[in-house]
């Protein structure tokens, strides 16, 4: 039986799926780290680096959630500071320079709501985010893999295309928040995941999405295995294409969205 | 002495009763709109002389686009573009559609901006001004296509861009359609920035959310107008998600500049100035190669 907006909410973000790092192990090789915004800070709640697909040298970065209680503090519960999305458009400008192909994990319920963010420009990283991924000449893929909050979410989703696990949701606001803000009752949260549309076959639909993942086999070696093969055969794709026009194409592909 | 200023700036609300001066005279049969600064009774014709600032306190009045077209631009000077874009209820939003008619019907505006070509004190530019009384400017699929459009007319042409934010954030009755129009705007941002082109964002109050997060804070200048609020969160998200006291003044204009992310706090009755000036300082320079 199809499973309802607000079963999906809650798998998204059940506690037991893979996140960020378990990808990152899985999908690519010699995976190093590299930390730091090198203007502010590190946040814990972004990984980035260089890792090899198939061989082939990319940068990588990917919203972390953490598993258990302890590193899920640690990582913010996955909500990403401004100094993060700077890491990330600085490690992404990097792959720009040495030609390496970009990927990024999303898993969030939004970038960080807090004092110092604000304080920080939590806004304005967002936004260059969104226009860092928008003109990076080299190929950009996301992936999102659990939940997809908001602009910290598009923040690190606005490259050549967008896939999307069966189970991950998108949207502009959390259920629970739009329930209390447009009927004051959180508790109407079900049916505000509902009419938000959030599922990963209504941002196939609305071409939000590229591609959506089953998750039959979530976490096994034969998901993983399947998923590094379609990422290497898109990236190899990507790379193909002039540089040109494969950044028409990627502001076309938003340029369509509510177009009228 | 100018550290001390903030001592006697009026917060709003905050400071109840603000600064008093010269009593205002209110004409018979006058309509007035109470001060949210001070609570004196303004009478309408003396906000409309005023660029609908307090004569008292220098409150600065929300006010819809139309008025601040008026104050803006060169007399007739005003071509109004891509008026007819309307939203679509795409996800079927429960009560939604009914929500647009109503909104229409007292607002009068047909969506959440107003885009068109004008002249201030002579120089042209194509300008976007957000509506405050549609949904609070929250942008749906039909504000974002305005303000793309927007960007790329001005792209072709080789004009500048002036927008004017004010907005709740996300039109959340749209979904991911809605969060998509950061994209959306944002590339038309970046097609007319690397033309070389010239756009000066004046975030009015409130700008917040998914503009703040996206075409409010791409501008190569970046105004605001004094006492704005101005952030991505909403402040009562913030103190509950922290659940700390929020400081003074947080996401006020004068935060924002403290913190370097707005050039300059410019108030309305200095802006046709302060903007034609900046518009004739960048025209194309004799050094671009
Ligand atoms: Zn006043």
């Amino acid at each position: 039986m199809a499973k309802t907006a607000i079963e999906r909410v809650r798998m998204a973000r059940a506690n037991n799926r893979p996140t960020g790092k378990d990808y990152i192990d899985n999908l690519f090789e010699g995976f190093f780290e590299l930390h730091g915004d090198r203007q502010f800070g590190d946040d814990p709640a972004i990984v980035g680096g260089v890792a090899f697909l198939e061989g082939r040298p990319v940068t990588v970065v990917a919203i972390e959630k953490g598993h258990g209680v302890r590193e899920r503090m640690s990582r913010n519960f996955g909500a990403p500071n401004p100094e993060g999305y700077r890491k990330a458009m600085r490690l992404m400008r990097q792959a720009e320079k040495f030609g390496r192909p970009v990927v990024c994990f999303v898993d969030t319920s939004g970038a960080y709501c807090g004092i110092e963010a604000e304080e920080r420009g939590q806004g304005e990283a967002i936004a260059q985010s969104i226009t860092t991924m928008l003109s990076l000449r080299v190929p950009a893929l996301s992936l999102l893999i659990g939940e997809g909050g908001s602009g910290g979410a598009l923040a690190l989703a606005a490259g050549d295309e967008v896939w999307m696990l069966e189970n991950a949701i998108y949207s502009v606001i959390s259920p629970e928040g739009c329930a209390s803000i447009l009927w004051k009752d959180a508790s109407r949260a079900a049916d505000a995941a509902e009419s938000l549309r959030l599922t990963a076959e209504d941002a196939l639909g609305f071409g939000v999405v590229e591609r959506v993942i089953p998750e039959k086999e979530l976490g096994r070696e034969s998901f993983y295995q399947s998923l590094k093969e379609a990422l290497s055969g898109k990236i190899t794709e990507l790379a193909a294409l002039d540089p040109d026009e494969r950044l028409q194409k990627r502001a076309e592909r938003f340029r369509k969205i509510g177009a009228y | 002495m100018d550290f001390l200023r903030f001592l006697y700036k009026p917060k709003n609300e905050l400071e109840k009763g603000g600064r008093q001066s010269a009593p205002v005279t209110v004409g018979e049969g006058e309509i007035t709109k109470p001060c949210p600064n001070c609570h004196n009774q303004i009478p309408l014709s003396q906000l409309w002389e005023n660029a609908h600032c307090c004569p008292i306190c220098d409150h600065h009045f929300r006010m819809t686009s139309r008025q601040r077209l008026h104050y803006l631009v060169d007399r007739d000077s005003f071509t109004e573009l891509f008026e007819d874009v309307r939203t679509k209820d795409v996800l079927s939003f429960p009560g939604y559609q009914k929500k647009l008619e109503t909104t229409e019907n007292a607002c009068g505006e047909k969506e959440g901006v107003v885009c068109g070509e004008a002249l201030i004190n002579g120089e042209p530019c194509a300008l976007f001004v957000m509506e405050p009384y549609f949904m609070m400017g929250s942008m749906g699929a039909a504000v974002g296509e305005k303000i793309t459009r927007l960007f790329d007319y001005a792209t072709e042409r080789g004009l500048p861009v002036l927008g004017f934010t004010v907005s709740g954030g996300a039109r959340m009755q749209e979904g991911i359609i809605s969060l998509m129009q950061m994209a959306k705007t944002s590339g038309a941002a970046l097609r007319h920035s690397q033309a070389g082109l010239f756009y000066a964002a004046v975030l009015t109050d409130p700008t917040t959310g998914g503009v703040t997060a996206s075409f409010a804070m791409e501008g190569d200048v970046i105004l605001a107008e004094p006492g704005a609020t101005i952030g991505f969160a909403g402040a009562r998200v913030i103190e509950q998600t922290t659940r700390r006291k929020l400081p003074q003044g947080f996401q006020k204009a004068d935060f924002l500049l403290k913190h370097g992310f707005v050039d300059a706090i410019v108030p309305r009755k200095q802006q046709r100035e302060t903007l034609s000036m900046l518009l004739r300082m960048h025209k194309g320079g004799e050094g671009r190669g």
